[in-house]
């Protein structure tokens, strides 16, 4: 295996808009925003940056495609900008090719922002997934959505471990109820309100078995980070973060077109789980991790990520659900922020939001929802759906 | 020896009530009355025309290789396009040759059965070894017409040659008369008809009883010569009428399907000869008319080899699966009688790449895969490079079908946000008998029958409605086994 970037680099500088239904900001609006939150924590001029990547997912935002939108919008000084997109993993994918920037030496100072203006797009929702795929599955795929697909897990799951579709709701119940009460805590945050199990157990059904709180917020929104080479991260700041592992697993297929699988987990989470494990030298991530964002985009695909980074064993994530083990007083908090559930998910922003929560969480900046002394972050950010998709994960930490 | 070798049908699980229709519609012409009794068959919203002739082509296909031999011809009042050819979208979902003969026969109530003469010429020159007849029919009545109530969707199969005849043709004889009694322009989305009253007795009084009287003096037989006499009329006043004209006595009346199904225009003889064939014994005699623009009459006796005809769902076994269609406002929106609110998941419709159908070649008409030579694996669509974890060769793919095999369902939803013209939209994961995995549409069942692990099979439909660009896209779903 590669010998990867750890502590290679350091985040010195983060930004992130409120996220929500933001119908009187544009993408520009929010670019801005993320961009100088970002520049002014890092306390660096905007000449200091050499490279910027670019993360957005439906075009339907009027931000078109390619980084222009980006350079222009900054002003940026005729310095190499690339687009970046990998469905809604794309965030995590700037904040990558960023680090990797800096870990060549190919730049000192690299930039990352995702933004998403969803709710220009007329969807309740997010857009038709068409053309997503290409031509070719548009004329044989069924309509798919990403609550159909994502509740398609919950079935297998549900059937695989023997749960009523009625105990399998109620884990999934926690899981929500406790992101809304995180994301009340969360000024940033989209939905601002606690919801209880109840309530959670009754809502209308999306999509068999998931309701509607067991989807995530459709929001607009941006997030930024500025990274340099860990070696020079001091200089700026006195608490910088470093990065311990950038990994991503996309399927080979096998998910979606073999038998093999059961649908019960996610095969690319369980493996960029094991590779960012590997690079920043986790041994026991029961015991090291000390908290986590995960791609709540439904509540089963926070239920699955708990077995997948082996936090839980298999089959056992609602026990741990059940004793509370995941909520912000417990062990291994998930999802401080609210999650996509709460915090919202403005697909392009969301993986480095995400980070945003880790960052500020290590520098002990997160208020009411923080977390006690944490050492090491994780993020896993998940583009597609369970059967077909990419994870990208990254694990920062306070310490060199 | 020529004649039938084969036969299917197809009937759609849902059945609505006439009186569902009268309750809506009899406030506006009171003498519907007399009609709104039985039920009638409803196609899904996602069937016509087309995909109920590829079910009865399945039905009669049953036990034997799926693709037609020599060439298949489709007969319709109600065929969805007017130009591309209707039939070969059918051989084609059989995954049928390309070196074959295939046409649409349209134009008239009798359009079945000179589908079927035709057929039976090839096969009598020695042209053709062995064809295929569909007759299909998917038409909408006029809100407020009694053809709103007696019209009924459904479809038969025939397959024809020289071998292992079951029915064999005996004779036919045929009358063609410009008997202007129902038209339809190119443009027109309903027919126009003239006064019930002279349909009744100069058309079908008059004109089926001169094919009949026609055949049975050309071949020197009586009417009491036959088992069964099949006289498609729908109303079962004037189908008494003609009987009494030709001196059918009703233990030879073949039932005209009308208080279970409806008037299946094109299809309805070829339907009841199914019905006819099901329950016939070797040496039985059966006559086939038909009415519309003249009428034919067909004369087949059973053999002895109907007795090895393998069991098929046929009539008997459609009728015995329904499932009651209790909405009318859905009936007008399956039919596309009103305009929906479809909202902005509904109207967006992108372009077909017609070029991409072509390149797919038979993927997505007949749901052909591929399967790896080096380690066996089925696959869908057709991979280049295998997905077998412990296989990954390049390059050793063979084409499979998927269209003939069983499945059964590993994840599944009811979707609500996707759009669906009867939501929930259900669809899931399907693992097949054999191997392969595809994501699929469900349809013709309701969310809380679909379980993990049930057994599913497929059946070829309408996935969607392009009328800005005038195209219907067709695939395959999922069918929970009944």
């Amino acid at each position: 295996m590669p010998k990867g970037i750890k502590d290679e680099v350091a985040i010195i500088g983060m930004g992130c808009t409120k996220f929500g239904e933001l119908w009187n900001k544009t993408a520009e609006d929010l670019i801005v925003e993320a961009f100088m939150e970002a520049l002014t924590d890092a306390g660096i001029d905007k000449k200091d940056i050499n490279a910027a990547w670019f993360a957005t997912e439906f075009d339907a935002e009027n931000v078109g495609k390619s980084a222009v939108r980006l350079a222009t919008t900054l002003k940026l000084p005729y310095i190499p900008v690339t687009r970046v997109e990998n469905f809604c993993a794309s965030g995590t994918e700037a904040v990558r090719a960023a680090c990797y920037a800096v870990a060549s030496g190919a730049a000192d100072i690299a930039l990352a922002l995702g933004c998403e203006k969803l709710k220009d797009t007329g969807y309740g929702g997010l857009p038709d997934f068409g053309q997503l795929l290409g031509t070719d599955n548009r004329i044989i795929l069924p309509n798919i959505t990403a609550p159909g697909m994502f509740a398609q897990a919950a079935t297998a799951y549900f059937a695989k471990y023997g749960l009523s579709a009625e105990e399998g709701k109620r884990a999934l119940a926690h899981i929500s109820s406790k992101s809304h009460h995180n994301g009340s805590l969360n000024p940033k945050a989209h939905l601002r309100n606690e919801v209880s199990e109840e309530t959670i157990m009754k809502a209308p059904i999306i999509a068999w078995p998931l309701g509607l709180y067991d989807c995530c917020g459709v929001s607009d929104g941006a997030a930024c980070a500025i990274v340099c080479r860990a070696s020079e991260a001091k200089k700026y700041r006195k608490d910088p973060v470093y990065v311990k592992a950038a990994q991503i697993s996309v399927t080979s297929g096998r998910e979606f077109f073999h038998t093999s699988w059961d649908g019960s987990y996610v095969e690319t989470t369980v493996r960029a789980g094991m590779a960012a494990y590997k690079e920043a030298g986790v041994t026991n991530p029961r015991e090291e991790i000390s908290m986590f964002e995960v791609h709540d985009c439904f509540s089963i695909t926070e239920l699955l990520t708990y077995e997948d980074l082996q936090i839980s064993p298999r089959g056992k994530a609602v026990a741990d659900i059940e004793r509370g083990f995941y909520d912000l007083g417990g062990k291994i908090p998930c999802n401080p922020s609210g999650g996509l559930k709460s915090f919202g998910h403005p697909i392009a922003a969301t993986g480095i939001r995400m980070i945003y929560e880790m960052y500020l969480q290590l520098q002990g900046r997160a208020d009411k929802r923080q977390i006690n002394d944490p050492k090491l972050g994780l993020t896993m950010n998940l583009g597609g759906f369970p059967a077909m998709n990419l994870i990208s994960i990254s694990i920062v930490g306070k310490d060199l | 020896m020529a004649g039938v070798t084969s036969f299917g049908a197809y009937i759609p699980w849902y059945r609505m009530n006439r009186k569902v229709i009268f309750d809506q519609m009899g406030w506006f012409n009171g003498a519907t009355a007399g009609v709104a009794r039985g039920e009638k068959a409803v196609a899904n919203y996602d069937e016509d025309t087309i995909s109920m002739a590829v079910a009865a082509a399945i039905d009669c296909l049953t036990g034997k290789s799926r693709a037609v031999a020599d060439g298949l011809y489709l007969a319709s009042l109600s065929l969805p396009f007017v130009q591309r050819q209707n039939a070969i979208i059918v051989s084609d979902a059989l995954n049928s040759r390309s070196d074959i003969r295939t046409g649409d026969y349209t134009g008239s109530l009798k359009a079945g059965t000179t589908a079927l003469l035709a057929a039976l010429d090839a096969i009598l020159s020695g042209s053709s070894k062995s064809l295929m007849v569909c007759a299909s029919d998917c038409r909408v009545g006029k809100p407020g017409s009694a053809q709103e109530h007696t019209f009924g969707d459904g479809a038969a199969a025939l397959l024809l040659g020289k071998e292992d005849v079951i029915a064999e043709f005996k004779g036919s004889y045929s009358v063609s008369y410009d008997f202007i009694d129902y038209r339809r322009l190119t443009e027109e989305r309903f027919l126009h008809a003239w006064e019930d009253r002279w349909i009744r007795e100069e058309g079908y009084g008059k004109i089926i009883f001169e094919a009949a009287r026609g055949l049975l003096k050309k071949y020197n037989l009586s009417i009491g010569d036959f088992s069964k006499v099949i006289i498609p009329c729908p109303m079962a006043v004037w189908l008494r009428g003609v009987a009494k004209a030709i001196g059918a006595k009703d233990e030879q009346i073949q039932d005209n399907l009308q208080a279970v199904v409806g008037d299946t225009g094109t299809a309805l003889s070829l339907m009841m000869l199914v019905a006819a064939l099901e329950e016939a014994k070797p040496g039985d005699k059966i006559l086939v008319l038909s009415y519309g623009s003249g009428s034919d009459a067909l004369y087949f006796e059973v053999t002895s080899a109907i007795a090895k005809l393998g069991s098929r769902k046929g009539i008997r076994g459609h009728l015995s699966q329904r499932n009651d269609f209790k909405t009318y406002g859905k009936y007008l929106v399956f039919r596309d009688l009103i305009p929906l609110e479809v909202g902005i998941r509904g109207e967006q419709i992108p372009p077909t790449a017609m070029t991409v159908l072509w390149q797919q070649e038979r993927s997505v008409s007949a749901l052909v895969g591929v399967r790896c030579r080096a380690c066996g694996t089925p696959q869908y669509p057709k991979h280049k490079v295998c997905v077998n974890p412990e296989c990954e060769k390049t390059g050793q793919m063979e084409p499979y079908s998927f269209s003939d095999k069983a499945g059964r369902v590993v994840s599944f939803t009811g979707d609500n946000l996707a759009f669906s013209w009867d939501p929930p939209s259900v669809y899931g994961a399907i693992d097949f008998q054999g191997g392969g995995r595809l994501f699929m549409d469900f349809t013709d069942c309701t969310l809380d029958a679909v379980k993990v692990g049930m057994p599913v099979e497929v059946s070829f439909r309408r996935k969607y409605a392009d009328r800005q660009r005038g195209h219907y896209g067709y695939y395959w779903k999922a069918v929970p086994k009944k």
